[in-house]
């Protein structure tokens, strides 16, 4: 019980939030230029809060005098009329003018996001649908070279240029750590630009409400030393490994006779499906179901089991293999890097 | 009926300032609703409507309290499964739709039901046929609403109902079938009510009651239901052109047959953002009218406050795309709406020095009434300084759609609306119903909602920017969120309590044998000149006003008008802007109509639900209501026209 209070207590002292998804410790260019303009408005607007509350006590302290003291209907002076019209009106002035600094830290702040240099950007085509994320890697000339699922990576330093798409209903990319939200728009395409400073694994998830399992809707950015990435990008870029032993194998006949290979790809065998998320690296990844749980065998497991069970609603149906096919199903899934 | 016929033609009964007792009786014969509860069913007294209508929003009210803590109990701790998401979708939906649509913009309509003609000398609000019908139709759409949710086919794509979310291709089922049709319903009679609140307001004012001499609250219930002309109509266009792609296959909202998902946001916000200032401008008149009550003098400022509510009221038509930031609108008009939604701050700073210098320069008494407006000083300041980072263009791109949102709109809408309506009530409690509110459970009952209000909210400021989202049904451990919602939880049973201490002195006040006397607080205006609660014809004698606190000031000569027929329900319109008597015509009698009309048209909008052939087979019974709503009655015409020749 103690533990939990403590625990709650430390929440509740960390005012900038969460190293991986708090608009208030960015990690990014975007986000960085954000922060200052929140930084900026909240002084300012504790200033103005505080200056209005503290004209309201002594307005009180005064006026409850005035009530002791005063006969209850005797009229006002005239210059205390007079006065409070010159400091309501200056007030007023005031107002105006702190909102027109407010106004031009806006517009100034917009253009820097709007002019942060993209050249040799990395191009990703992002598309949301219900409920998880597809994310396809974009060669100089546009063109797909390979689709991962709501795991992004991204190499420090450079401007990436997020293509954002829907195919149904409207989603939100939203990124903390990086960058202020875009919708996805069913029917159009948006763009976001975005700059990763600080290497790290960053949090993302859908913020417009799409559905059922809007809540289970996360994705990851990785923001890696450009070395790193490069060798990601290459091993992503690989076609699947030959299952390399009789298990793997077993696992790779079943993934591809029953019914997975209608909605899912791994490059590299004839599953082509593209209703669900290209599974050629799907043990590369950390999460599963977008950002709902872990990656290990027995969640893998109990997944391919009963989805429904982890994440109601899911397009994915819930399978009838046996518990030995779905071992073996696993164990083919776990060798795929 | 004899007395009534037989005055007609012989010596005719009339009021004035020395009226007998016999004319008091007469008057009380002639405005009185019908006895029994099948007389409650004509009835059309604007008190007994309005008392109605502000105990049915507060039904609403706590039904939308006992949503919101459902919600607030599944989020108490990461990964509870308290709640399925299905059923946590429909909760705030219902939430949001039930605060927005069911008690906010009602709420402050029902108030102003009550006071506008009280407060501008009137017997009776123009019109008080359609306003009993604004009612019924408001009550059948709530309870059409409540049905479907109990019944299974609650609306589950939030109270914006955005598409294609909300198309038949991601909503299958009735709920947002449902859901369209209600605004249809609410709106229909928010638009009844603010025709009626106009006219009254600009056709029957007590002579002498120039524009420039209305109450405050008046001019914020006259500015707010012009608003409501504007605003309510492109929700109504929306949610039908909704219905129709989900019913009849057009394709208004369909991007594949050429339709546009954002046109819905346009066509909602639109309605959207001025709604939020149908619920806030109507308790700054609350605000006015308590600040001067319990300062002891006028509000300092008419004419700048006066000036600041209409430049609202415009300025609150050009903010409704700074709810769509994030959409991929070009820029440039982006930032004309970050001015707009910057510029409308001033207008309330405006009032807000106003009224700290009427406490200036007043004579301060601290009731209960007046705590709750000066926890309003706290609270909307607050909402407002979110606002700004709102109206932000850059820093709306983070905090949109998160916590940050849910804790400014409950800053705006409970620190500007709820709390000031709850003052409102304590202050006018006594007019309503002849009895005072309990002081001490008064002041248990504020500081409760206050302290609760903060302990539920405020975390909500950070959990936004600490990338919470909004309207999730659940969130995992370890993301650094739990405190904050283990918090606000508890925040929430405490504002629970709070309201629950209001139920009790309600109660105890109404079962509770102190009768209040007319003008229990000391106040200027006129609502105030009359008995608590006021007679069935509202004043024994019209007033004549020459200035805008008639009470605080000596009477002149003459100081009410006499002659107006005390056996047949005459009134006097008076001209729009300098209030001079135009005519007297007769308003009508109770009648069942209205709730009959309220009924056939219940039938065409429910049916209307299952299949669209319910247009036309069900105009015919809206055709016979209205048929004989209207018919002209022989007895009616022949009253008018013995009174129009006798002067």
């Amino acid at each position: 019980m103690f533990a939990r209070s403590a625990f709650v207590l430390s929440d509740l002292s960390s005012w900038s939030g969460p190293a991986t998804h708090s608009a208030l410790r960015p990690a990014g260019a975007q986000a960085a230029r954000i922060d200052d303009l929140w930084q900026l408005t909240l002084w300012i607007c504790m200033a103005v809060f505080a200056a209005i509350l503290i004209v309201l006590l002594v307005a009180l302290t005064r006026a409850s005098r005035g009530a002791a003291r005063a006969a209850p209907e005797a009229p006002l002076p005239m210059a205390s009329e007079r006065a409070a019209k010159r400091w309501t009106t200056g007030a007023a002035v005031g107002s105006a003018g702190l909102l027109v600094v407010l106004l031009g830290a806006d517009m100034w702040t917009d253009r820097a996001l709007s002019r942060l240099p993209a050249a040799d950007a990395l191009r990703i085509e992002m598309t949301a649908q219900q409920w998880w994320w597809e994310a396809r890697y974009l060669d100089a000339q546009g063109k797909s070279e390979f689709a991962v699922s709501s795991e992004l990576h991204v190499p420090v330093g450079r401007p990436v240029i997020v293509t954002l798409k829907s195919v149904d209903v409207i989603h939100t990319f939203w990124v903390p750590s990086l960058h202020g939200k875009k919708d996805m728009l069913p029917g159009r395409s948006t763009q976001l630009l975005l700059r990763a400073d600080k290497p790290g694994v960053y949090r993302g998830e859908c913020a417009e409400f799409c559905g059922l399992q809007h809540a289970l809707m996360a994705f990851s950015v990785s923001a890696d030393p450009p070395d790193t990435y490069a060798q990601w990008r290459t091993a992503q870029q690989a076609r699947a490994d030959a299952p390399s032993d009789v298990e793997a194998a077993r696992g790779a006949q079943l993934f591809l006779s029953s019914n997975c290979a209608q909605c899912h790809t791994v490059r590299g065998t004839t599953a082509a499906g593209s209703l669900g998320p290209d599974l050629t690296h799907v043990a590369s990844r950390a999460l599963l179901a977008a950002g709902t749980v872990k990656n290990d065998p027995a969640t893998l497991g109990a997944w391919i089991v009963d989805p429904q069970s982890l994440k109601s609603g899911s397009t994915m149906p819930s399978s009838r293999l046996s518990p030995d096919d779905v071992r073996a199903l696993v164990y083919y899934l776990g060798s795929l890097k | 009926m004899s007395p009534r016929s037989a005055a007609a033609h012989s010596e005719p009964l009339r009021d004035g300032a020395h009226a007998g007792p016999l004319v008091l009786r007469a008057l009380h014969a002639t405005w009185s609703d019908p006895p029994g509860w099948r007389g409650s069913l004509r009835a059309i007294d604007h008190k007994t409507i309005a008392r109605r209508f502000i105990v049915a929003t507060f039904v609403f009210f706590l039904l939308g309290g006992l949503l919101a803590l459902a919600m607030r109990l599944q989020l108490a701790r990461p990964g509870l499964r308290l709640v399925s998401p299905e059923l946590y979708n429909q909760l705030f939906t219902m939430h949001g739709t039930t605060m927005m649509f069911l008690f906010a913009v009602p709420v402050m309509q029902a108030v102003a039901l009550y006071l506008v003609p009280l407060m501008i000398g009137a017997r009776s609000v123009a019109f008080p046929r359609m306003n009993a019908f604004a009612f019924w139709v408001f009550v059948m759409g709530g309870a059409f609403l409540y049905a479907g949710f109990f019944l299974g086919s609650g609306p589950n794509t939030g109270w914006f109902s955005y598409v294609p979310l909300a198309s038949s291709d991601y909503a299958p089922g009735k709920g947002v079938d449902i859901w369209a049709q209600m605004i249809t319903f609410t709106e229909l009679s928010a638009l009844l009510v603010a025709i009626v609140l106009i006219t009254t307001i600009f056709k029957m004012r007590a002579p002498g009651m120039t524009l420039g001499r209305m109450p405050l609250f008046v001019w914020a219930t006259l500015v707010t239901q012009f608003m409501v002309l504007f605003a309510m109509p492109s929700v109504m266009l929306g949610s039908t052109a909704l219905i129709l792609d989900r019913l009849v296959g057009t394709h208004f909202y369909n991007p594949a047959r050429g339709g546009d998902v954002l046109l819905w946001q346009h066509l909602f916000w639109f309605f959207g953002h001025p709604e939020v200032y149908l619920i806030f401008i109507p308790p700054l008149g609350f605000i006015s009218s308590i600040i001067s009550t319990f300062a002891r003098r006028p509000v300092f400022g008419y004419r700048a406050m006066v000036l600041a509510l209409v430049a609202t009221a415009f300025l609150a038509f050009g903010l409704w795309v700074h709810h769509m930031f994030a959409t991929n609108l070009p820029e440039v008009g982006k930032a004309f709406f970050t001015a707009a939604s910057l510029a409308i701050a001033v207008p309330s700073a405006v009032q807000i020095f106003c009224w700290i210098a009427t406490l200036w320069n007043g004579r301060v008494v601290f009731r209960t009434p007046l705590l709750f407006v000066l926890a309003f000083f706290v609270i909307l300041v607050a909402g407002g300084m979110t606002g700004l980072m709102l109206a932000s263009v850059s820093l709306d791109l983070q905090v949109h759609d998160t916590y940050f949102v849910v804790a400014h709109l409950h800053y705006v809408l409970l620190g500007g609306a709820v709390f000031p309506l709850f003052g409102a009530i304590y202050y006018w409690f006594p007019k309503f119903t002849g009895r005072m509110l309990g002081e001490t459970l008064g002041r248990w009952h504020f500081w409760l909602f206050f302290v609760g209000f903060n302990v539920t909210f405020f975390p909500m400021h950070l959990l936004g920017l600490h990338g919470m989202p909004r309207r999730v049904w659940t969130y995992s451990q370890g993301l650094g969120w739990d405190g904050m919602n283990a918090t606000a939880t508890v925040g929430a049973f405490v504002i629970a309590a709070s309201v629950a201490v209001f139920l009790v002195n309600v109660a105890l006040s109404v079962r509770g044998k102190a009768r209040a006397t007319a003008d229990p607080w000391g106040a200027g205006t006129l609502e105030w000149s009359t008995a608590s609660p006021p007679p069935p014809y509202n004043f024994d004698a019209l007033p004549v006003i020459r200035g805008r606190e008639p009470l605080w000031m000596p009477s002149g000569r003459p100081s009410h008008v006499s002659g107006l027929a005390a056996d047949a329900r005459e009134v006097l319109v008076t001209s729009a802007l300098e209030a001079r008597p135009e005519s007297r015509p007769l308003f009508p009698k109770p009648s069942l109509w209205p709730l009959l009309g309220a009924l056939a048209t219940t039938v065409l909008f429910i049916g209307s639900v299952y299949t669209p052939w319910a247009v036309v087979w069900g105009a015919v019974p809206v055709t016979v209501a209205l048929v004989g709503w209207f018919w002209p009655g022989r007895r009616e015409t022949e009253q008018a026209l013995a009174l129009e020749r006798s002067p």
